[in-house]
């Protein structure tokens, strides 16, 4: 422990744990991405996909016990990997007290880049209303527990709510084109043969993802879905 | 061909600066700092102090020079030193913004000259193989892969310049100091040390005031000698190894 | 004053064996107890402050950059010699010896050679071990090549960043000793002068660059690592930053100075483009191994390369020198260009440069073999130049590039002044009248990491271990000469920039000292300078103030000393009716328009005695003995 806290002190580091805890959270959007899916496949499909969640482990775990201690290690990741990238942009605006008078020319760091940090603190909130709007429904006119394709029927009806959710998913598509990128450099995952593959998959990460969850709430917008 | 410069122009260290405006007429053939040069002797025939900027070698590889031009660590001419830009890559009329390296850990001592030693205090840390003056056995007594050897070069062909800090928005050293540890950690006889001197480099780079690196990549297209940011993600793997593989 | 060279007497391989155990050693314990000032950290300040410091010795290293890591040694490109003999082809420490003394072309000190030669071997290991990333085979084992007209590989070399490579190794061996605290590292600071107590260097006074503060250091002795004098003609392949200012100032002060017209012109370089030229680029002789070198038959030729058919051009050094061609020795190839140049068949706008055509190279091995061969030197040449030489010829001309007199120092690297030692570019003693390439960077190290921290412990023990204070007296007055001087010069408030002033001194240097000299030329310029050097200081205009960082007054002081100095070298110059490598008198030549030595009266190093500015300084003679590479004219027809 003594290591990690040594290896978290530097900025490196905190990087690390960036780049560690950004790989359960990639993973974490990726499944969840994966079980909206199932949405497409009727509302008794998603619901009982919903049913399992809680069961898993069973017998061996109580009811919701896996998942509660998924959530667990999700929200250690998340805090973790909010905390060092707060700590990395305090770091770097203390690097660069007096600004460029004419601005630096960009030339090589992309706009996903660039807006890594708004774009984090943008997906934050997200994250907590989408919580109080699908998890514990304070934030849904009419939710129900365990119909989770009822909550989505209502939710997107909205035009504004489902807009809301187009606008989080591009970010965080942007937010994945640089981070798994980024990801690997962090990670020092390189290799001259593979290198060329390391854009591409983290292209193909975000779109991927990103249009995962945004089908359901076209979805419905479009009338496909019901 | 007649041009507008905006010089930052700083009388010391805890001054405020501000940008002058002179026109001058410049040759195509002009390096960009004879061009300087020939605006300081103007200024000096008008009894007006000189702009002070750091220079030596003119050759691009001693890494004394560095202005950011138009918002670009060492201008337009991607590679190339500051000393090494040449006049015709500006037009007739052009309006050239003319600015110091600025990074915390580089405070200006005079108009464009900053203050790079936090660089030499990295390399101080650790940035080195200790091989005791005598201590050497035969040079070809360990063989070294030739591929090994070419990328340490890619990496030891840093100039020290600072253009990397320059161009990057975190003002961070990555480029710089992971240049430095991969040049020695490629290489056999680097390895002793290797843990070492990734724990120690980091430290310093940090402790200097430096910013953190996200992976921008702003670094290798300011960076003269086009050094590679994959020698960054090689510092990080062996920073990680260091820290959490390591027997103490 | 006698000169008294301690070549220790014995057979020559075993001269330097026998003065490693003759000298006294400094006791481990004692050696904390002295003080050494290093001044310069190039390869040879760089390499002797840290192995100093290794040793247990306390060193204080100055430099005037903002970093040791840029020193001049930083730009040379070609290589380093050592007679490793690692391709087998007869090469060995006699051969490398021979090679430098038949190169220095009889005037450098035969024992001092072959020390070098021997001392080779182990630079390339301490290299390697430092983590010097030299060019390697397949194999993994070393590469080599071919250099300066060599006909052995002994070249090591790191692509064409090999004085980059070796100087990061010795700045980082340096910034080792740094961190643990043995050296401390004054940068940005400029010495100014020398001080000598009781007939011993003690100390020396510096400004701050950035402070302006003037002070002094004390020191039990006192190392001169601060290269050479190149930019006495303004133009050169030196930094801007390379002076005279350190060495000038200790000959000053007693320190002998010897053969400063030894200077070697390279001949591929970068003509200047216009008046504003800053300094000159040089491009790696191996260009000359696949170009070819021509000039128009015809003066006052207006039209473009392509269209000067074959008849109408003159391949000079292929005529001239049908075995050896384009391959002619520096000086050879240099003098030849500037006759074409100086008969007015000189190319490009400015008509001051010559050919070195690719065109046939290309024709014969394709764009591709000559890309892979010089690509990096062809990018450098179109950035600066604007020109794509694949497509139309390079354009050359010989540009002031090292210079193989210095301070005079014996066996021991000591100086006149005892304590003061001088190493590298900044002393004489290897290179006798011409250097061979890929010499240079292996005498600075040779110097710094094998012989000074022997040489140095010697002297040490004999002077005792008590503090040097650099509060005495001696000091004093001395801090107060350099604040008068910085002060002088700031007060003239006249007209002329320090750099009109430069360009001019730099001009008749070149005409009148440069790569060919006449009595009456250098007579000329033996009258121009004294009266321009007055007029500098009645008439130059230093801005700003002295109590921050003022580059108009730094380079104020060093033309200053060029002025004093350009005097001396055409003195020497003057004196020595001979030509010898880098040295060519126009009355002193063969037939042939070779340089003719005159062995039987000037076979000495001509080391000068400071006497006075403007005053004829005094002429000491050591005479130099070949008992081993006979004396011979060499021939390149």
């Amino acid at each position: 422990m003594r290591r990690v806290v040594q290896l978290y002190k530097s900025t490196i580091g905190k990087k690390i744990m960036m780049a560690l805890t950004g790989v359960i959270l990639v993973g974490f959007v990726l499944g969840h991405m994966i079980g909206n899916l199932k949405a497409f496949q009727g509302a008794e499909k998603i619901d009982a996909y919903g049913e399992f969640l809680r069961e898993m482990g069973s017998p061996i775990f109580g009811h919701g016990q896996v998942l509660w201690l998924v959530r667990i290690v999700l929200i250690v990741a998340f805090i973790v990997h909010v905390i060092a990238a707060l700590q990395l942009t305090r770091v770097g605006q203390k690097a660069r007290r007096e600004k460029y008078a004419k601005s630096l020319e960009y030339e090589a760091s992309t706009y996903a880049s660039r807006t890594m940090r708004y774009g984090g603190v943008f997906l934050l909130v997200f994250v907590v209303y989408h919580l109080l709007h699908m998890t514990t429904g304070t934030m849904h006119p009419d939710f129900q527990i365990g119909g989770i394709y009822h909550n989505l029927q209502v939710a997107f009806g909205s035009v504004v709510v489902a807009g809301f959710y187009l606008v989080a998913m591009a970010a965080l598509g942007f937010h994945l084109f640089h981070g798994v990128w980024s990801g690997f450099q962090t990670l020092g995952l390189n290799h001259p043969r593979y290198n060329r593959y390391r854009r591409p998959l983290a292209v193909g990460v975000a779109v991927v993802i990103a249009l995962g969850f945004v089908a359901i709430p076209i979805s419905f917008l479009a009338g496909i879905l019901s | 061909m007649q041009l507008v410069l905006h010089v930052w122009r700083q009388a010391g260290p805890n001054v405020k600066g501000a940008f002058a405006t002179h026109r001058v007429a410049a040759n195509p053939h002009m390096s960009f700092l004879e061009m300087l040069d020939s605006l300081n002797e103007e200024l000096a025939a008008n009894d007006e102090e000189p702009v002070a900027f750091e220079h030596d070698c003119r050759e691009g590889i001693c890494g004394s020079c560095g202005i950011v031009i138009n918002g670009v660590p060492h201008g337009p001419t991607r590679g190339t030193a500051t000393c090494q830009l040449h006049m015709r890559k500006f037009r007739d009329g052009d309006e050239i913004w003319i600015e110091p390296w600025r990074a915390a850990a580089f405070p200006v001592i005079k108009d464009l000259v900053v203050d790079r030693s936090p660089l030499d205090a990295i390399v101080q840390a650790g940035g080195y193989i200790t091989a005791r003056t005598g201590s050497a056995p035969d040079a070809n007594a360990i063989p070294i892969p030739k591929d090994d050897a070419e990328l340490a070069m890619d990496a030891a062909a840093c100039i020290g310049c600072g253009a990397c800090v320059a161009a990057c928005p975190n003002a961070s050293a990555m480029l710089f100091t992971a240049a430095k540890a991969s040049h020695l950690g490629l290489l056999p006889q680097g390895q002793p040390e290797r843990d070492e001197r990734a724990l120690k480099m980091v430290s310093m780079m940090d402790a200097a005031g430096f910013g953190g690196c996200t992976n921008h990549g702003e670094c290798e297209i300011a960076c003269p000698k086009e050094i590679s940011v994959e020698f960054i993600a090689r510092l990080n793997r062996d920073l990680f190894k260091a820290s959490v593989m390591a027997v103490e | 004053m006698t000169l008294e060279s301690r070549v220790p007497s014995g057979p020559i391989q075993e001269k330097w064996d026998r003065q490693r155990f003759e000298l006294k050693l400094v006791n481990p314990a004692n050696k904390r107890k002295y003080e050494i000032i290093v001044v310069g950290s190039g390869l040879a300040g760089a390499s002797a402050a840290a192995s100093l410091a290794e040793l247990g010795y306390r060193v204080k290293c100055f430099c005037f950059q903002d970093s040791p890591r840029r020193a001049h040694s930083i730009a040379a490109q070609g290589g380093i010699n050592a007679a490793k003999n690692y391709q087998n082809d007869g090469d060995s420490i006699w051969r490398l010896f021979y090679d430098t003394v038949k190169g220095g072309d009889y005037r450098s000190r035969e024992a001092n050679v072959y020390r070098l030669a021997q001392i080779s071997l182990n630079i390339i290991d301490q290299c390697v071990a430092q983590g010097v990333p030299f060019a390697r085979e397949y194999g993994g084992q070393l590469a080599n090549r071919s250099f300066g007209g060599a006909q052995v590989s002994r070249t090591f070399y790191a692509r064409g960043q090999t004085g980059q490579q070796l100087l990061l190794g010795a700045y980082q061996a340096l910034a080792r000793q740094i961190g643990l605290g043995a050296v401390t590292m004054f940068p940005r600071t400029e010495m100014l002068d020398v001080v000598v107590v009781d007939g011993h260097a003690r100390g020396i006074v510096v400004r701050d660059l950035v402070s302006g503060a003037i002070s002094s250091h004390g020191a039990h002795a006192i190392v001169l690592a601060t290269g050479g004098y190149s930019n006495a003609y303004f133009l050169s392949t030196n930094a801007k930053g390379c002076n005279v200012t350190a060495t000038w100032r200790a000959h000053r002060r007693g320190a002998l100075f010897a053969n400063p017209c030894f200077t070697q012109i390279h001949p591929t370089c970068i003509p200047a483009s216009g008046d504003y030229q800053s300094k000159l680029t040089l491009m790696s002789e191996s260009l000359r191994n696949d170009g070819r070198i021509w000039v128009p038959t015809a003066t006052e030729e207006q039209r473009s390369a392509d269209a000067i058919s074959e008849g109408e051009r003159d391949y000079y050094l292929e005529r001239l020198y049908p075995s050896f061609g384009n391959l002619t020795p520096r000086d050879i190839a240099s003098r030849r260009a500037k006759e074409a140049v100086d008969s007015g068949r000189g190319v490009g706008e400015l008509k001051n440069g010559v050919y070195l055509d690719f065109r046939d190279a290309i024709q014969r091995l394709g764009a591709d073999v000559i890309g892979e061969r010089y690509g990096n030197l062809f990018d450098m040449y179109e950035r600066i130049t604007g020109e794509n030489p694949y497509d139309v010829p390079m354009r050359i001309f010989p540009a002031p590039h090292y210079t193989m007199g210095g301070l005079w120092v014996d066996y021991n690297l000591m100086s006149s002044v005892p304590g003061l030692y001088v190493i590298g570019e900044a002393n004489f003693s290897d290179h006798g009248a011409n250097r061979l390439g890929a010499s240079a960077l292996m005498q600075g190290l040779a110097d710094g990491y094998f012989i000074l921290p022997y040489t140095i412990g010697d002297y040490l023990t004999r002077i005792g271990s008590a503090p040097v204070t650099a509060n005495a007296q001696a000091f004093g007055a001395i801090e107060e000469d350099v604040a008068q001087r910085t002060k002088k010069l700031l007060a003239v408030e006249g007209k002329r920039t320090v750099d009109s002033f430069h360009r001019e001194l730099g001009r008749i240097m070149w005409d009148e000292c440069g790569m060919s000299r006449t009595k009456e030329g250098l007579a000329r310029a033996l009258q121009a300078i004294p009266a321009l050097r007055d007029e500098f200081w009645s008439d130059v205009r230093v801005t700003g103030r002295g109590e921050n960082l003022n580059q108009t007054l730094e380079k104020a002081g060093r033309v200053a000393d060029f002025f004093e100095f350009a005097e001396l070298m055409c003195v020497d110059a003057l004196h020595r009716d001979e030509s010898c490598g880098g040295h060519f008198r126009e009355e002193y030549q063969t037939d042939e328009g070779e340089a003719l030595r005159n062995d039987d009266d000037f076979a000495y190093v001509a080391a000068w005695n400071f006497t006075g500015v403007g005053e004829q300084p005094e002429l000491l003679k050591e005479p130099l003995a070949f008992e081993h590479v006979p004396l011979s004219q060499r021939s390149y027809k």
